[in-house]
């Protein structure tokens, strides 16, 4: 089974459009899933850069899904669902 | 910063379109396109009735963003327009909160309801617990006279099918002096003769239907002048932003500000005056003590003249038995709007703002100064400080950052001119300056903190009592009062969960020095 890859923005757009709260993902995703699931900071994922689309962030990448507005909620769900198909 | 975390996007959202528009070639046009660039043709309606509702409400949110009341407008008058008088604009006013009214209409009047739940019992407690005859049951079911209603929640409590509600309006229920209430129209309204910018109907509005009016336009035109404008920041920012203060410093610096000043230099003087003179009253409390004890041994009691008596009660009258903090704006305000009786207690020592917008002001008389916070109060203290010429806060310097692409993380480190202490650099926080005050002294153990942690119906009530006893619980003699919960790090306007910001101040703090003794 390939771990599922989780990559948090922690760039300034995305930390001051809510990304802040992303930080908690640190404590809750290694407890709740062990190895199967790897978390990365990445200072940006370039996907606020294109014009308005700051708009959207948080930004955070489970596998190849990116989830807009990221919350908490949204990545752990996101990350069920890819463990639920495997 | 704890709302819906939408109300709280799409202000940022707001905010980093008005400062993209400033930084255009064009404006007024920018900033008229505002609502139309967030809610395009087409896009599907994500809250209101229609999508033309929604940039309505935008619109609002616009004014607010470039500085004027909500309140004034009357619909005809464009963005492009205002954008214009905003760039016109000499001056800014005192009142720092307005209202979206448009947004606050969907929310029902305060009272108690009796929903369909109720089955019409036979026992019905909700009759006998009520004490003032507000329930009659007809056609079987509990009706309430709003007349007679006091809102006590009783028959809420009594209703074995949980039948009855509390609605709220979430300001009014929030604000802790009853400055913000619905009117006759449904319209929340402030009156700003009780406010104390404690922020909170900000934070607990679902709809995001206050609004802080924003300088940040006036800011940006100081930027854009020939003039040099020095950012001065708060302590409790070491936890909002990504990097450290250091690379904080050099990213406001790109962001076009001339210099960086940290608060924290002004906190250290605030607590060394303030243990001062915590001291120097503390130790009138104590002479006047021992004159008792003396005077009893001397002279076998308390045989007075009536004369000295009257005296020494006089002089009882000024010994105050504890000391109140002053560095916060918003207890400032409320002791000055609903509290005069504790005004004795304050400690007459100044804010860290002042002093470091005096330092400021002296080592550059011609630059424009800008308070960086995350408080709403703080834009009235900056507007009664004449060496303070801007306020802006969290949010609106982030939506700086966003806007001008500036990457915290990657900025090199810039040092601070003065190092602050390690006690000055934890103001941000619940029990911060009461730490200091207390680091400051020879004998820690002379001062027993008391903490007010956040203002609230309840600890107001209590500030009340201690000041009418001249005395607080358990003997404690300082009291720190904060008015948002957590301190400033709980701020309306704050980026940063608190348990995360704390940790992040301590982190920079536990690298600094303590602040010297008295």
């Amino acid at each position: 089974m390939t771990k599922i890859s989780v990559k948090v923005c922690v760039g300034t757009t995305c930390f001051v459009m809510g990304g802040s709260d992303l930080m908690e993902l640190k404590d809750i995703i290694p407890a709740r899933y062990k190895d199967k699931v790897e978390l990365s900071g990445i200072p940006c994922l370039e996907l606020c850069s294109k014009q308005g689309e700051f708009s959207q962030a948080p930004y955070v990448t489970v596998d190849d899904e990116i989830i807009t507005q990221a919350t908490v909620d949204k990545v752990l769900t996101a990350i069920d669902n890819k463990l639920g198909e495997q | 910063m704890k709302n819906a975390g939408q109300a709280i996007h799409i202000k940022k959202e707001v905010l980093v379109r008005i400062i993209k528009a400033f930084l255009s070639d064009n404006f007024e046009e920018q900033a008229r396109l505002i609502p139309f660039a967030i809610r395009p043709k087409g896009m599907e309606v994500p809250y209101r009735c229609c999508i033309y509702k929604e940039r309505a409400i935008i619109k609002d949110r616009t004014i607010a963003g470039l500085g004027f009341q909500i309140e004034e407008d009357d619909e005809t008058v464009s963005l492009s327009t205002y954008a214009k008088k905003a760039l016109e604009r000499k001056e800014i006013d005192d009142k720092n909160l307005t209202v979206l009214q448009a947004a606050c209409k969907g929310c029902l009047t305060n009272r108690i309801y009796v929903t369909d739940l109720c089955q019409g019992c036979i026992a019905r407690p909700c009759q006998t617990a009520c004490k003032f005859g507000a329930i009659t049951v007809i056609n079987g079911k509990s009706i309430i006279d709003e007349e007679k209603c006091k809102k006590c929640q009783m028959c809420v409590k009594v209703c074995p099918y949980n039948a009855i509600v509390k609605i709220t309006v979430p300001c009014e229920d929030s604000c802790p002096v009853g400055a913000i209430k619905k009117d006759e129209t449904g319209f929340a309204s402030i009156d700003y003769s009780k406010c104390i910018n404690c922020g909170r109907c900000i934070a607990s509005c679902p709809f995001g239907a206050v609004h802080e009016k924003s300088q940040i336009i006036d800011i940006l035109k100081a930027i854009k002048s020939d003039k040099k404008v020095i950012a001065m920041i708060a302590p409790s920012i070491a936890g909002q932003f990504p990097g450290n203060i250091y690379q904080l410093k050099t990213a406001i610096i790109q962001a076009g500000f001339d210099d960086v000043y940290e608060v924290a230099q002004g906190a250290d003087i605030t607590a060394t005056n303030e243990a001062k003179e915590f001291s120097e009253r503390m130790k009138e409390v104590q002479a006047k003590n021992n004159e008792w004890i003396d005077a009893w041994v001397n002279e076998g009691g308390y045989a007075e003249s009536e004369q000295e008596e009257k005296a020494d009660e006089k002089q009882e009258e000024e010994k105050k038995t504890f000391m109140t903090t002053s560095c916060c704006a918003g207890y400032n305000q409320l002791v000055k709007k609903h509290l005069q009786d504790i005004k004795p207690y304050v400690s007459d020592t100044k804010t860290p703002l002042y002093y470091t917008a005096e330092i400021v002001k002296k080592e550059h008389p011609e630059a424009v100064t800008v308070f960086v916070s995350p408080c709403v109060a703080k834009r009235a203290e900056g507007f009664d400080n004449e060496n303070v010429d801007y306020v802006m806060n969290y949010e609106e310097l982030g939506a700086l950052f966003v806007a001008k692409k500036i990457e915290i993380m990657s900025c090199d480190e810039t040092k601070y001119v003065t190092e602050s202490s390690k006690q000055a650099r934890c103001f941000g926080y619940s029990g911060g300056v009461a730490d200091s005050v207390k680091s400051a002294l020879r004998d820690e153990k002379s001062v027993k903190p008391f903490v007010i942690n956040g203002l609230n119906k309840e600890s107001i009530r209590q500030l009340k009592q201690f000041a009418a006893k001249n005395e607080c619980e358990d003997g404690c003699n300082l009291i720190e009062v904060m008015c948002c919960e957590g301190g400033c790090i709980g701020g309306n306007a704050s980026l940063n969960n608190q348990k995360t910001a704390k940790k992040l101040i301590d982190t920079l703090a536990s690298n600094s020095e303590d602040i010297p003794k008295i």
